[in-house]
């Protein structure tokens, strides 16, 4: 059992706009925990701060404040800690190295992270292919990566990311560049390898559908901060936040008949900095709105819970 | 059908005169005036070539090189689209049929303002309209797709994602146009901007009655804003009928698999599978039916491509009609 503890993460940019400076901040004060055998979904809109939580999780961005503990303990040195967090990138044609064959991509890793010798490398990274139904495993570890199509490279992404013998995997939209028809798939290989290899899934996407499908529970992203949470189908059919409720009403859903969205959103409005950071856009926004915000339970569940005053 | 506004019979084209790779092989449909026609399809099916040999914006290597393209205006004789050259087909694109583009950074220039972007349109269509005139109709055109008038001088890289969509769509609608091809307008956007844009289509389109070619791999969508639908595969139509008869009823085994493909986001968790394998290279098809090695239903008949009868290009079809 492993589990990766989030609290109180924040990260900062500063921009640069015409010689003057000003702060972006991409992740307010996010706390959350991944838990061998659960997918936490991560979805919110572009430019929510999302894929800055997974890279800060991977240690590619460093936080501006709060923790990450691995196990209960600050984590040690990168290469201890990324064998046992891993990553996979959303665009398989810019994450794999056009100059090097398959197998190259799967050895480094197992080399680097000790898990095999010289001699058995290619070996391990026959095993690795099999494990992500990547056949004939020994031809594909001869191919380059031109040589393959999108949702194979997404298959060896995996392969390398489990290479190290990870207890946690991060899925920065995995499948969001690939063909519908091969999504699912790729959605399907991860779950399967969660249950397998007990392994603790943070997927970060854009897409309601699959996070519903995919995830034990799902956090919902508005300019930074974590604006509800809670077991998938209680996200999902019994949104809280009025920003999920906009976003449920907005994804494509041939099988249910839309709602009215006239009252889901109001248009324009200059971003707030304080407060509630969707009150100009919210339907039901009131003068308190612009005061802090709680997170509080939804309908007295210990699980689900929502950043609004309406509640 | 005196409403068909764009006839397009057995379109094909090739890519490259040594060896050609068939792109998009004898594709056909009539689109009616006022109309919402989806195209769904994969990446490398031929969907976005089709799109371009539509407004004749194909450039070489690509050819086209055989069927027939007919657009009518009510009132008006048939233009053969095909057999228009020079200044006849540039004045006839654009004026009859648009085009919005994937990525609207980039079909907008980078070093150009919104107002000399859509000017430029006028300039070019309409050079009798005096100064003021232009400026009037860029504003109005602003208007009309929900973004302030200031916004003119912007230049492209101070607008979001979504308003840059917004003047794409500004920009086709300048000469209001019969019909407007629409390649993946909204895939680069997210769900809630992409709403907006499809509800800003929809209210357009009620509002000046242009036939929409809306093409897109995302069939959920398509099913929703679509009145009619075609799914291809591989360069070919695979199956066409009503976004409702697809959505009950879906016939071709690769529309079961894509419709299979994503699950709902509402109604009940089911075992969802997608469909094993990658789409064809079009450079190596066998000349059968090119679904074959991904279908779960292929049989000996599967060795010939199949034809589209009755909406459908399967042999688990043709044989039951032959059987009956």
């Amino acid at each position: 059992m492993t589990t990766l503890d989030v609290e109180h993460l924040s990260k900062v940019f500063t921009v640069r706009d015409q010689g003057r400076r000003s702060r972006l901040t991409a992740v307010d004060d996010v706390s959350f925990s991944l838990r061998s055998g659960e997918t936490v979904a991560l979805v919110g809109e572009s430019g929510s701060g999302k894929s800055t939580i997974a890279r800060m999780l991977a240690r590619l961005t460093r936080p501006t404040s709060g923790r990450i503990l691995l196990d209960g303990r600050a984590p040690g040195p990168k290469r201890a800690y990324r064998g046992q967090v891993q990553m996979v990138f959303q665009d398989p044609f810019a994450s794999l190295n056009p100059a090097h064959s398959i197998g190259y991509h799967l050895r480094r890793p197992l080399l680097l992270h000790g898990r095999t010798r010289r001699a058995s490398a290619s070996d391990g990274a026959v095993d690795l292919l099999r494990r992500v139904n990547l056949t004939p495993p020994e031809q594909v570890a001869r191919r380059y990566p031109h040589e393959l199509s999108g949702g194979q490279r997404q298959r060896v992404a995996i392969a390398r990311a489990l290479a190290p013998g990870p207890r946690i995997l991060l899925a920065d939209e995995p499948v969001s560049m690939l063909d519908v028809s091969i999504r699912l798939e790729i959605l399907h290989l991860i779950d399967e390898l969660k249950r397998e290899e007990d392994l603790a899934v943070l997927y970060v996407t854009h897409d309601l559908a699959t996070a519903r499908y995919f995830a034990t529970s799902i956090m919902v992203m508005y300019r930074g901060q974590i604006v509800e949470s809670g077991p998938s189908d209680d996200v999902i059919l019994r949104p809280a936040h009025p920003y999920t409720q906009l976003l449920a009403a907005a994804a494509p859903d041939p099988a249910t008949v839309r709602p009215a969205r006239d009252s889901l959103v109001v248009r324009g409005g200059k971003p707030p900095a304080t407060g509630c950071l969707f009150r100009n856009r919210c339907p039901h926004a009131m003068p308190s709105c612009s005061s802090a915000v709680p997170t509080v339970a939804v309908g007295g569940s210990s699980s689900h819970s929502a950043r609004c005053l309406l509640l | 059908m005196s409403d068909v506004v764009l006839s397009v019979q057995d379109l094909t084209v090739d890519y490259g005169l040594h060896d050609p790779v068939r792109a998009v092989r004898q594709v056909s449909f009539d689109l009616a005036r006022g109309e919402v026609l989806g195209i769904a399809g994969e990446s490398g099916c031929g969907k976005s070539t089709l799109a371009y040999a539509v407004t004749r914006l194909l450039r070489p290597p690509a050819r086209l090189t055989g069927g027939s393209i007919t657009f009518t205006r009510p009132g008006e004789d048939p233009v053969d689209v095909l057999s228009l050259e020079g200044d006849a087909l540039r004045a006839f694109r654009w004026r009859r049929i648009a085009m919005v583009f994937q990525s609207a950074m980039n079909s907008l220039n980078p070093v150009m303002t919104v107002r000399k972007q859509l000017a430029d349109v006028f300039a070019t269509h309409e050079p009798d309209l005096g100064r003021k005139a232009v400026e009037a109709r860029c504003e109005e055109l602003l208007d009309l797709v929900g973004i302030d008038r200031a916004r003119l001088s912007a230049y492209p890289h101070e607008l979001s994602g979504g308003m840059r969509q917004r003047v794409t769509i500004a920009m086709a609608l300048a000469l209001r146009p019969d019909v407007i091809v629409m390649d993946e307008p909204t895939t680069a956007l997210d769900v809630v901007v992409q709403r907006d844009i499809l509800d800003e289509i929809d209210r357009l389109r009620e509002l000046f009655g242009f036939a929409v070619v809306f093409i897109t791999h995302d069939l959920s969508l398509l099913l929703e804003i679509s009145d009619r639908l075609a799914v291809m595969y591989a360069g070919r139509f695979v199956e066409t009928g009503t976004s409702r008869q697809i959505l009950d009823n879906p016939q071709h085994p690769y529309t079961q698999g894509l419709l299979r493909s994503f699950p709902s986001l509402r109604g009940d968790r089911e075992a969802l599978r997608g469909i094993p394998g990658t789409p064809p290279d079009l450079a190596r098809l066998t000349g059968g039916c090119p679904f074959a090695p991904r279908c779960p239903h292929a049989f000996e008949p599967c060795t010939h491509e199949p034809e589209l009868l009755d909406g459908v290009a399967c042999h688990l079809f043709s044989s039951k009609a032959v059987a009956a």
